[in-house]
């Protein structure tokens, strides 16, 4: 760890020296060639031992986060209140999922947030009578589920092909695909909430299989489908191809922009699955679903403490997972610790900002993997 | 401004003398006591092959790294502190091989970076740009300070970088591959100007993997083997052959292979000749097979291309050369699908080949080693295996898609074997790896999917003399067990030596082709400048007169 500590410093000095060096403080080549397979096996040791030490990282936090809610109220520690956590952070936990694809390869969608109000919403406008301020048209919830995933992937269509296609900045056109969602979700029901949903619409988020919520084992399926996906398929790898080096990736013949385009249109879908949840979970839609909760802080926030890098390239669900956990723990000792209500979003913050700092030191960044 | 240091004419006072520099990176010693010493009015060439500690040593007479052993001496006097980058800066500046001037900033502004003249705590613009002027002028640059250095040419970014180093009042200059990125034309000017400040008494430290820059500027040359300093001599009392002998050293694998490997990458050449016929079998119509390329014309920064026409046969080695300007790295994007083309054809075994589209090329079983390696030959974080298969997971995955890294290593394995990819394991990422390890992986990728073209534009840049020979070496086997053609697309001439042919193109035109090897060095240089044309000058008989 020293050794590693003081080669970063070195590497610092040459970055503030030099603002584009060229020689990597740890490039091999500086070595000698006759010990040079020794020092890689070393340095590839130590990066393992990172690597491993940056997925269990999150782990003792997790573990002192729990002993201190024990503490803090004896509610905490319960089976209702665990499963409560569950129910809460699946929904985040599914957003997460298509921040960090996105995260992946090198991009950015601040819309998710809005996909995560208005696709719920416009599946609720769809079923409910006019009177509770739906369309009239009265659809089925299954058929109405559809639409919801349809709305998330012609957001994620549009992001992906203004973003990809059009070469315009990621930062920007997210942004502004925000406020336009977020609009939107206002001007359907005319700034209504929409309550009464039908049951299977709501079985997602608010139905359990024993004591387990359905939408927690949903998320944690998404979790694991996601992991095999980016470690076993080709178009996970892909994705790490991408995200490491568009230039390299596009020269070994991966269809780059399909890639893209397609990561843009799953994060979205997976936002909008997510406020499926939410929505089952409340049993209603509100306006302020998604943009103006301003859960995207959480989500970038949940990727980036679980190691996700916003260069890309870089993260895993494993780690997002527990950056998932760990969020959810802290809202909800929060909740229970009885903070004053006009002081609970600073203290969020807070918590998030120093949770941020301790997974750099405990861990850096994670591998790609 | 002006510093403490002494004037360097008056002194024999070595400028900058280190004594016994060792330095250990984990396991590894780096450096094994280097004792090196640069002299007022002199230039020291530094050689040595990659991995021997060229950086290292860098690294450390710049001030960016501490020995853990030894003294650097400036001026006589021990070297300032690791983090007092000002005082490193005012005695003794790097120039690198990649730019470092803000591209967005003015000449003076760059040339003032960090240091800017002040009145009254504001930049003081006008003296900035009359002191950047002054510099230019004294030390006779070309340079309009008032320009953004955007819109400046590499060469003259680099001698804002020197001018910089001037400017702070250095007399001591590290030149780390200067000439990697310059034309020859450029190079010619760079060396004047080296011989100029060498002569007004700069002492100047020139590290290169071209042997000819060193004999042709140097007085001294230092050749740095695994950590230390094998031989220091003046430059006229050492032959090229003791140099390499030097940089290679006495193990017997590597000598013989730097010795042997041009000869064999030729003898490789000859029995491709065979090469064509056995291609030809399975088509009546070998040219038809082969690449063809029908009055392309095509637009780039890099340099654009004037309806070019060419063919590649399978089997065959076709070598396009000229000046960096000249549209040959163009050309080779083009073919291989990474650069669109404006007009023309490129058909690949009769099949027309999408401009721009690399993956329908790469289909098609065009290979592709690009120029850039950093930033198209590997991904840095993933894995030699991953790097190595990224152009075949089609194959190696399943009907749905999922592949096991096990398919995966075992594809890579026999690759890695061929190429000698040196690494703690086909799992460590190719970031890791020394630059001539990555190039063999971006080899590897290239010929991984079996192609039936190989397109490689500059594949022994960066490359040490020994590695290098073994890739020329290794390409010439490939496309002689494969029947697959070669488009090599290079600025540097001895990579030809594994050709049948070389195109030479000027100003993105097609200007003359030489069918005849082994190729006169002379003869292409000419020809590259556009002089004389390849039946001008008989191909045998070298008689520059």
């Amino acid at each position: 760890m020293r050794e590693f500590g003081r080669r970063a410093a070195a590497g610092d000095q040459a970055a503030a020296t030099d603002p584009a060096a060229p020689q990597d403080p740890a490039d091999p080549s500086a070595h000698g060639s006759a010990a040079i397979t020794d020092i890689m096996l070393g340095r590839s040791r130590q990066a393992a031992g990172i690597s491993v030490l940056r997925q269990a990282a999150l782990v003792p936090v997790i573990i002192l986060l729990i002993i201190v809610g024990s503490f803090v109220n004896s509610a905490f520690f319960t089976v209702s209140n665990m499963t409560g956590i569950g129910q809460q952070v699946s929904a985040l936990g599914v957003v997460v999922v298509g921040e960090s694809l996105i995260l992946l390869i090198g991009g950015m969608d601040l819309s998710l947030e809005g996909t995560y109000g208005l696709a719920p919403m416009v599946a609720a406008w769809l079923m409910v009578p006019v009177a509770a301020y739906g369309s009239g048209l009265l659809l089925s919830p299954y058929l109405a589920i559809l639409v919801l995933l349809a709305v998330g992937a012609v957001i994620g269509m549009v992001n992906g092909l203004l973003i990809v296609k059009g070469r315009l900045n990621g930062f920007i056109v997210t942004l502004g695909m925000t406020i336009v969602l977020a609009g939107l979700q206002l001007g359907i029901v005319g700034g209504n909430s929409v309550f009464n949903l039908p049951r299977a619409f709501n079985y997602l988020g608010s139905g359990t299989l024993g004591t387990v919520p359905v939408s927690l084992i949903v998320a944690a399926i998404i979790f694991a489908g996601v992991g095999l996906f980016l470690r076993y398929h080709r178009a996970g790898r892909a994705i790490y191809a991408v995200g490491g080096s568009l230039e390299a990736a596009r020269a070994a013949g991966i269809k780059v922009d399909r890639i893209r385009i397609g990561v843009y249109v799953a994060g979205s879908v997976l936002a909008a699955v997510g406020g499926l949840m939410e929505a089952g979970r409340v049993s209603a839609v509100t306006g302020q679903q998604g943009y103006q909760e301003g859960i995207i802080f959480s989500v970038f926030a949940a990727a980036v403490i679980g190691g996700v890098s916003l260069k890309g390239g870089r993260g895993n669900m494993v780690g997002a997972a527990s950056g998932v956990v760990l969020l959810g723990l802290v809202q909800n000792i929060l909740d229970l610790s009885q903070v004053s209500n006009y002081w609970i979003e600073a203290v969020t913050g807070g918590v998030i900002l120093i949770a941020l700092i301790l997974a750099r030191v405990i861990g850096g960044e994670a591998t790609a993997e | 401004m002006t510093t403490t240091a002494p004037s360097a004419a008056s002194t024999a006072v070595p400028v900058v003398e280190a004594a016994g520099i060792r330095k250990r990176f984990g396991s590894t010693q780096a450096l094994r006591g280097i004792d090196l010493a640069l002299q007022p009015g002199r230039c020291l060439g530094l050689v040595g092959r990659n991995g021997a500690g060229k950086s290292t040593l860098v690294s450390i007479l710049s001030g960016i790294y501490a020995a853990d052993a030894g003294e650097v001496r400036l001026y006589g006097a021990p070297a300032p502190p690791l983090g007092d980058v000002d005082a490193w800066r005012s005695q003794l500046a790097t120039v690198y091989q990649h730019s470092m001037v803000v591209p967005t900033l003015t000449v003076a502004e760059n040339v003032f970076l960090g240091r800017q003249p002040r009145r009254a705590g504001a930049v003081d613009w006008r003296s900035m740009r009359e002191q950047a002027r002054q510099v230019m002028l004294e030390w006779g640059f070309p340079i309009d300070v008032r320009l953004p250095c955007a819109s400046l040419t590499v060469e003259h970014r680099q001698i804002v970088e020197i001018a910089r180093a001037l400017a702070a009042g250095t007399r001591c200059l590290l030149l780390d591959e200067p000439t990697a990125a310059l034309e020859r034309d450029a190079v010619q000017r760079l060396f004047l100007r080296v011989r100029q400040l060498v002569a007004s008494g700069v002492a100047v430290l020139y590290i290169s993997h071209h042997l000819e820059e060193v004999f042709e500027i140097c007085q001294d040359v230092a050749v740095i083997r695994d950590g230390e300093l094998v031989l220091t001599a003046p430059t006229t009392q050492v032959t090229k052959e003791q140099l390499v002998a030097a940089m290679v050293g006495p193990e017997a694998g590597p000598s013989e292979q730097a010795a042997q490997a041009g000869q064999r990458a030729q003898a490789a050449g000859a029995r491709a000749t065979a090469g064509p016929r056995a291609g030809a079998r399975q088509a009546p119509h070998g040219a038809a097979d082969g690449l063809v390329v029908d009055h392309v014309s095509a637009e780039s920064a890099r340099g654009s291309l004037r309806d070019i026409s060419l063919e590649v046969r399978p089997g065959e080695r076709v070598g396009v050369t000229g000046l960096l300007s000249a549209g040959v790295a163009t050309l080779g994007r083009v073919i291989a699908g990474a650069d669109p083309y404006r007009s023309g054809q490129v058909r690949l075994g009769g099949q027309q080949l999408t401009p721009g589209r690399r993956d329908l090329a790469l289909l098609a079983g065009v290979g592709y080693i690009p120029e850039d390696r950093q930033a198209e030959g590997y991904v840095a974080l993933l894995s030699v295996a991953e790097n190595a298969t990224m152009t075949i997971t089609d194959w190696l995955a399943g009907k749905l898609g999922w592949l096991s890294p096990r398919a995966r290593s075992a594809a890579a394995t026999p690759l890695a074997r061929r190429l000698s990819i040196v690494s703690a394991g086909l799992t460590q990422p190719v970031g890791e790896l020394s630059g001539g390890n990555q190039q063999k992986v971006t080899v590897a990728r290239a010929i991984v999917r079996q192609p039936r073209l190989i397109v490689a534009i500059t594949p022994t840049r960066g490359v040490d003399v020994a590695s290098k020979a073994l890739l020329l070496q290794e390409l010439a086997e490939i496309t002689a067990e494969t029947g697959a053609g070669l488009l090599l697309a290079t600025d540097e001439l001895s990579d030809l030596v594994i050709c049948d042919r070389v195109i030479v193109l000027v100003r993105g035109e097609h200007f003359t082709e030489f069918t005849q090897a082994p190729f006169d060095r002379e003869a292409l240089i000419s020809a590259t400048e556009g002089l004389l044309r390849s039946g001008d000058t008989p191909s045998e008989g070298q008689e520059p007169a």
